[in-house]
């Protein structure tokens, strides 16, 4: 429930930096762009770009301004634009981010910014990449709820802790951050990945759900949770912050103790 | 060019598309088309909640819920719509709880509920808590919820497919009365394989629009790059009319600068707003709800106090979002994504630092007009047999000329079932209607037409202008000479888009290509909204016209509805017509069921 609250005060005394910020600072990016259109050739190239930036801008802002600006042919996925829709889930200088939630000023500016898609998936043209092995590994840990009691008429009851149980998974986006992050997903492209065990923990774990056995089962498989080595890439990578490797190593207790 | 036959073809993946799609999906052959993944729809962004009398945490009904839309929306409501949508949220939300979505719980174990601006008890006495919600993060659990639902119900969907045509076929028909009409009937839609760059037609009895919002013709915008307002466009061009567009909400609380939205969940959860001066401004506004005034007046009231020189930072262009009272740990379990948005952003620690934000362009209340079985009118009441709208794209019209907060969420959900409903027992009954000779000719010659354009303008830079330009003339404040100024802007902006060249020549993911198509919707749809907002001389929720301040209830308590008609006659049934840049503008009457116009105070 909500908890009541004080009534503010009807007028404070600001402190008197607030909201200063003053001149926003501007600076010189050299972005590396890895490049791949095969209408063009079979090989991928680097292109590099040169584009003046400011403070808040994020590396999706100086992608746009080479689309827009320099070279129209640059090819990448976005959507909202603030971290929120998983587009544009992209390798930053080797690691796994949302372009949209990186900004330039916390890169090394000093040096080329290099821009790759991301790994394990086959590319399709620059930064685009095919998902559709990567939903297809979603689809396959039946990822919705399964109750099997009677249709209450009002809501299912869930305690506030019961919830609380499984609220770090639901905070998935599938940007494939953190699956095309993982050096088993690179090698075996078969293995289910963090993103898809994520969102079968979500249901493992949620108290209204009876298809958790089933779930375990399909984990339990030799291209399943057992193919973790836990290195943390995928919980390193998570642009929402998900504990992946917690919760991959909590599925594969459950599957140890058939205890949720 | 490929042809595909399905009963039911729904265009959009956001909550309205998919929530049709569960139903269609169960009762009849249906496809789903989106220009995006279905994940990526900007319903996922939506945060703070969607509103239903479940009287969980205080006394509540359906009836009060029914009173604050329509007042919100400064009775220019359509009243059946917004008691069907009001009465049918709470089988809504406790639709999408069966489906798995995990919302905040009471420590009963029911929905918990919050308040959100402009929803109150007993007809305006206070605040009351109808917002159900998972954190801030309530839009991302619906998304999220509804694609697993498609998932578990095998709906078919065509990913990156850009529907960028309505096939419709005419025919001679006469009305009661006696008097001759051409009688739209639909036959499908073309799309653009963005993979490939194949077109793709696909014969349908039944097409469900879902595309949502046009944010992205401001600058300052809480909507997603994609929000284009491609499917009111492509209506628009073949003779479906636009209902309301001269309202635009305004969203009070973007991040300054970047249009980032912070809920108004804040706001539901304690926080206020300050200026310059640390003064809470909302207690001279609006007395009685203060920061809880519904969005349209608490936008008003930012923008009044940054023009009386009251804003803050070097430019004095904000206000202040202050949630500095709140305990951490609340504002950690209610609110965690916008405060990180405030840190991520804008370097703002909200534990301790009051946050910088200003209005955003978030949402279009019109869009194209349906009845409240989600049929879409070809006029003010003759459907297009077969074609359906729900979401931001359509205009039932349950927002009038402001929505609440919470009433999208509510809307895709009631709207989009019931569409998906309607448009799957339709198609059980109805016979494909024949598509029409070269049914890709028309969008072939539109993709030509910008790929083969070898002038010097640039997509980009056109964009920018439109965007500059109707965010300073046609935001929160608007005057005759303002708006004026936006015509003549997009006239040359037109005029420079025949001589746009695109640098992308390739078939394959042609992104450059899609954002100069997207930007003729724009372009379209800025037009629509400037000539609606200059003939509404009035001001009433979301439309303010500084030369006509009042509510102007003889003259403007009813909808304009515009054609796209470049030569058109004034038409002789409307109460009035005019046609300014190809616009034919004419109105339709708002239906009343038994709340009177009041003044509109909180």
């Amino acid at each position: 429930m909500t908890a009541e609250l004080a009534e503010p005060a009807s007028k404070i005394e600001l402190p008197a930096h607030i909201g200063g910020g003053g001149d926003i600072p501007s600076f010189d990016v050299h972005l590396r762009v890895r490049r791949y259109n095969p209408e063009v050739s079979d090989e991928s190239t680097w292109d590099d770009f040169h584009v003046t930036m400011y403070g808040t801008d994020r590396v999706l802002d100086a992608l746009h301004k080479v689309k827009w600006e320099i070279d129209g042919s640059v090819s990448f996925r976005r959507s909202c634009a603030h971290g929120v829709c998983g587009s544009d889930a992209m390798r930053i200088n080797g690691r796994n981010r949302l372009a949209c939630k990186t900004l330039l000023k916390d890169l090394d500016t000093s040096k080329p910014i290099t821009v790759e898609p991301i790994k394990g998936l086959p590319v399709e043209k620059d930064l685009i990449v095919d998902m559709e092995p990567f939903f297809q590994s979603f689809r396959e840990v039946m990822p919705f709820l399964i109750n099997r009691g009677h249709e209450p008429t009002k809501e299912r009851l869930q305690s506030a802790e019961d919830r609380e149980r499984f609220d770090d998974t639901t905070k998935c986006i599938l940007c494939a951050a953190c699956t095309s992050s993982c050096p088993v997903f690179w090698t075996d492209g078969q293995y289910f990945g963090p993103a898809a065990i994520v969102n079968a923990h979500r249901f493992i774990f949620d108290s209204r759900d009876d298809a958790g056995d089933m779930r375990l089962e399909i984990l339990n498989d030799k291209e399943g949770v057992w193919r973790c080595r836990t290195t943390f890439n995928c919980t390193e990578a998570c642009p929402r912050g998900i504990q992946v490797t917690q919760a991959i190593a909590e599925v594969k207790q459950a599957i140890l103790s058939r205890k949720i | 060019m490929q042809v595909h036959k399905y009963d039911v073809v729904i265009v959009g993946a956001g909550g309205a598309g998919m929530r049709a799609a569960i139903e269609s999906g169960q009762r009849a052959k249906t496809a789903v088309l989106t220009k995006l993944y279905p994940t990526r729809s900007h319903t996922g962004a939506a945060q703070g909640g969607m509103c239903a009398a479940l009287a969980n945490v205080e006394e509540d009904n359906w009836e009060w819920h029914t009173f604050d839309t329509i007042k919100g929306g400064d009775y220019l409501v359509d009243q059946d719509a917004a008691e069907v949508m009001a009465k049918e949220a709470i089988d809504a939300v406790l639709d999408l709880e069966k489906m798995g979505l995990p919302f905040n719980r009471t420590p009963e174990g029911r929905i918990d509920q919050r308040r959100f601006g402009g929803h109150t008890r007993d007809h305006g006495k206070a605040p009351v808590r109808r917002a159900c919600y998972a954190a801030d993060r309530t839009g991302h659990m619906i998304l999220q919820t509804l694609y697993q639902n498609c998932v578990k119900h095998n709906v078919e969907f065509y990913n990156e497919y850009y529907v960028l045509d309505l096939l419709t076929v005419e025919e001679d028909a006469v009305r009661e009365d006696g008097t001759p009409y051409k009688q739209k009937r639909v036959a499908g839609v073309v799309s653009y394989d963005l993979a490939s760059g194949e077109l793709h037609v696909f014969q349908a009895k039944s097409v469900v629009f879902a595309t949502g919002g046009a944010g992205k013709v401001f600058k300052t915008t809480s909507n997603a790059h994609t929000l284009t307002g491609d499917g009111m466009g492509i209506a628009f061009r073949r003779g479906i009319p636009l209902e309301d567009m001269e309202f635009y909400q305004f969203h009070p609380t973007g991040l300054a600068g970047l249009g980032i939205l912070l809920s108004e969940a804040a706001r539901g959860e304690g926080a206020i707003l300050r200026n310059s001066e640390g003064e809470r401004f909302m207690e001279r506004y609006a007395p009685t709800i203060k920061d809880l005034a519904p969005r349209d007046i608490v936008a008003r009231s930012m923008a009044n106090e940054v023009r009386e020189g009251r804003g803050c930072g070097p430019n004095k262009d904000y206000v202040l979002l202050d949630l500095t009272h709140l305990e951490p740990a609340h504002i950690d379990a209610k609110l965690p994504d916008i405060t990180e948005f405030a840190r991520t952003y804008l370097g703002v620690e909200p534990y301790t630092e009051p946050v910088p934000v200003f209005p955003t362009a978030h949402y279009a209340m019109g869009g194209i007009p349906t009845n409240i079985t989600a049929e879409v009118l070809q006029d003010n009441d003759t459907i297009v047999p077969g074609l359906y709208a729900a979401g931001e794209v359509a205009c039932v019209s349950v927002h009038g000329s402001n929505r609440l907060g919470t009433n999208s969420l509510l809307d895709i959900n009631v709207f989009g079932k019931r569409a998906g409903i309607a448009a799957a027992e339709y198609a059980k009954t109805a016979d494909f209607v024949e598509l029409p000779a070269d049914p890709e000719a028309y969008t072939l010659d539109l993709l030509d037409h910008v790929r083969t354009s070898d002038g010097t303008e640039k997509v980009a830079a056109i964009r920018k202008e439109l965007q500059d330009t109707m965010d300073a003339n046609m935001q929160v404040f608007r005057t005759a000479d303002t708006l004026n100024q936006v015509l003549t802007d997009i006239a040359s902006f037109e005029e420079r888009y025949e001589r746009i060249s695109v640098q992308d020549k390739g078939k394959r993911f042609n992104l450059d290509l899609l954002e100069a198509v997207e930007l003729g919707f724009l372009l379209e749809l800025a037009k629509v909204m400037t000539v609606a907002a200059l003939h509404r001389e009035e001001s009433r929720g979301g439309h303010f016209r500084e030369d006509f301040p009042e509510r102007d209830d003889d003259n403007f308590m009813k909808h304009s509805m515009a054609y796209k008609d470049e030569h058109a006659p004034a038409d002789g049934t409307a109460h009035t017509a005019e046609v300014t840049a190809g616009i034919r503008l004419a109105t339709k009457p708002v239906v009343f069921t038994r709340y009177e116009p009041m003044v509109r105070k909180y």
